[in-house]
């Protein structure tokens, strides 16, 4: 009796995981009106690292590319927001249009970065950053090294305050997510998979990989900048050697290395593994950094896509179908 | 006068930018890896200095000699079983595992020594601190000298090893094409082994020059790494005299700038490493697929 496969894009997991994903997003979106200031504060910052945890993703673990230097676009948004509300733009219009501003500054260093392969892209987008963070620490008008505030926002009352700012971020991670579903989804996603899967592979079967490499990386300059900007109003103060620190890129690696490089779930998972070990383990100072570090290269080396394999144990569990997979069906 | 002077101290601190760019260079030459942790285990061989000078009671330049047995075993050992592994799994695991590496070394050094700021300046006697005079405003400080003097040393003593020692033909080989090395009998492994070890001992040679010539801290590799690495990049990939060109040039760079505002200093560096990438020297070095080593010095 022949056996017959068929070509599916989602099943039953995908779709019980798909509605999971939509009820949760309509649960975080009444957090604010059931609990109090603080865990939205704290909410607010687990969403900015889902953001920066799928944008770095998306830079390493499908188009290949390794960056150290995403901070210039967290730093590039926040300060873009203080500069637009100087000139008299509605603080939360400015965060709103400072992720464009990161996205044309990515579309401007492309030329330059991506000429760069491997270690020499890491460090190269890290001298980038740190000659941006260089040249805003000469701008007294921006605050100079001392660091600047974002004025505007405290005129209003501190809960409405918050709960505005994580409806943002909310709606940025979508917004995020979504792009990054509909990129996999379409022509270009299945090309992006092959480059994550070998970069010269995909390239001698004819995908082209450079327009790919551009798209995804403006589209993490543009998630970077919305990190960065949402930061600022989550904090309401920043300073340029914190906000362009390379400490970004090591919680980055850290998110997606344990949640699972190259895939759509993992970065959610590593930036929820993050979050709860930076609430229980930040006091700890050097050590917990020396963790930090170690598990990273545990996971590098043995556990490469990280704890979403675990989850999913080579079953084909997807939260959003942005693949395709074979299943066998009984014969007719 | 203030040109020249600055001119001066900035070939001589290239000189200390080709040291921390050595190894950098020779692991990328023969392994192709970056290894993002190398400005830390600099900063690791600075505090091994540091701690064999002030415990010991020797000159900073003996106990330099004396942690390189130190630095060449840590250097194999973590060849041996951070990076050998990584290697086998990919072109960006390297890249990670020695992100990784570097967080962790750095925090341990913070850890165990505190963010105190030391330096061995002190330590060093007259050569650190005095000098030729030529006129009012310029001096050509000893150190600064020895340290060129040691930068040429040791990558012109690298160059000959390369060149005329059969471990330097094996290096060469295994980096042009490790399979076709090994079908002759040469194991990658042994080669990459030893090419890490040499990178580190030249990495803490350069740490302990950075301790001797201004001050550090555990927080100090990563500002070292950016800078080998510009020196890399503006003297072009695998050349160890472009290497020397190199750090020369970021030194040059970064004092010219300083003598128009002290704030421009490290930022006019980072310009020039940005205009040779953008130029179509950049262009030309990276546009190609990764070419074997060429150690003769093109």
């Amino acid at each position: 009796m022949a056996a017959f496969w068929s070509v599916k894009r989602s099943d039953t997991t995908s779709h019980v995981g798909s509605g999971a994903l939509a009820l949760a997003v309509v649960g975080l979106a009444v957090v604010p009106q059931v609990w109090n200031a603080s865990v939205v504060q704290q909410l607010t910052t687990l969403l900015i690292l889902v953001m920066l945890a799928a944008m770095w993703n998306a830079l390493s673990g499908y188009a290949g590319l390794v960056s150290v230097g995403q901070q210039s676009f967290i730093g590039f948004g926040a300060y873009t927001t203080i500069f637009l509300t100087q000139q008299g733009v509605a603080p939360y219009l400015a965060v709103a249009l400072a992720p464009l501003a990161a996205a044309g500054l990515a579309i401007c260093l492309a030329p330059l970065v991506l000429r760069l392969r491997g270690g020499q892209f890491a460090v190269g987008t890290w001298v980038v950053a740190e000659a941006i963070a260089l040249m805003v620490m000469l701008d007294h008008g921006l605050g100079g090294g001392t660091g600047v505030s974002l004025r505007g926002l405290n005129v209003l009352p501190s809960h409405i305050r918050r709960a505005y700012t994580y409806w943002l971020a909310l709606a940025f991670v979508v917004l995020l997510l979504g792009l990054l579903f509909l990129l996999l989804r379409s022509r270009s996603g299945a090309a992006l998979q092959a480059i994550r899967d070998d970069e010269h592979a995909a390239a001698s079967v004819g995908v082209r990989t450079a327009p790919l490499k551009l798209a995804i990386y403006v589209l993490a300059g543009f998630g970077c900048g919305a990190a960065g900007a949402l930061t600022l109003a989550n904090t309401l103060f920043i300073q340029p050697r914190s906000i362009f620190g390379v400490h970004w890129s090591a919680f980055m690696i850290f998110m997606v290395l344990v949640g699972g490089l190259g895939t759509f779930e993992g970065p959610i998972v590593g930036a929820v593994v993050f979050f709860a070990i930076q609430n229980w383990f930040s006091d700890g100072g050097p050590w917990y950094l020396i963790g930090l570090g170690a598990v990273a290269v545990a996971f590098a080396l043995f556990l490469p896509r990280g704890l979403w394999s675990v989850v999913s144990q080579g079953r084909q569990i997807q939260l959003l179908p942005v693949g395709y997979h074979l299943s066998r069906r009984p014969t007719p | 006068m203030t040109w020249a002077n600055a001119i001066i101290q900035g070939v001589l601190l290239g000189g200390l930018y080709a040291l921390f760019a050595c190894g950098l260079s020779l692991m990328f030459g023969v392994m192709r890896i970056i290894n993002l942790a190398h400005g830390d285990l600099a900063v690791l061989g600075a505090f091994v200095v540091w701690l064999i000078a002030t415990q010991g009671h020797v000159s900073p330049f003996i106990a330099t000699v004396a942690c390189l047995p130190l630095m060449i075993l840590i250097g194999y050992g973590l060849q041996r079983t951070l990076l050998s592994r990584s290697l086998r799994s990919g072109e960006l695991t390297p890249l990670l595992t020695t992100f990784g590496l570097a967080i962790v070394v750095q925090n341990a050094l913070l850890q165990v020594f505190s963010a105190d700021v030391r330096g061995l300046g002190g330590l060093s006697g007259l050569l650190a601190v005095d000098g030729w005079r030529l006129g009012d405003q310029l001096a050509v400080p000893y150190l600064g000298v020895t340290i060129l003097a040691v930068a040429v040393a040791v990558l012109g003593g690298l160059q000959l090893v390369l060149q005329r020692t059969a471990f330097g033909r094996e290096m060469r080989a295994t980096a042009q094409d490790p399979e076709a090395a090994a079908l002759v009998g040469i194991p990658a492994s042994q080669v990459y082994a030893r090419a890490t070890a040499i990178a580190v001992a030249t990495a803490a040679i350069a740490g302990a020059f950075l301790a001797i010539h201004s001050t550090f801290d555990p927080s100090s590799g990563p500002t070292q790494l950016i800078f080998a690495f510009e020196a890399v990049v503006i003297g072009g990939l695998g050349s160890l005299w472009g290497t020397l060109a190199g750090g020369v040039t970021l030194g040059v760079a970064q004092t010219i700038g300083a003598v128009i505002d002290p704030q421009y200093s490290i930022l006019a560096g980072h310009l020039v490493f940005l205009i040779v990438l953008a130029g179509p020297r950049g262009w030309l070095v990276f546009s190609r697929r990764p070419r074997a080593w060429q150690p003769s010095g093109r």
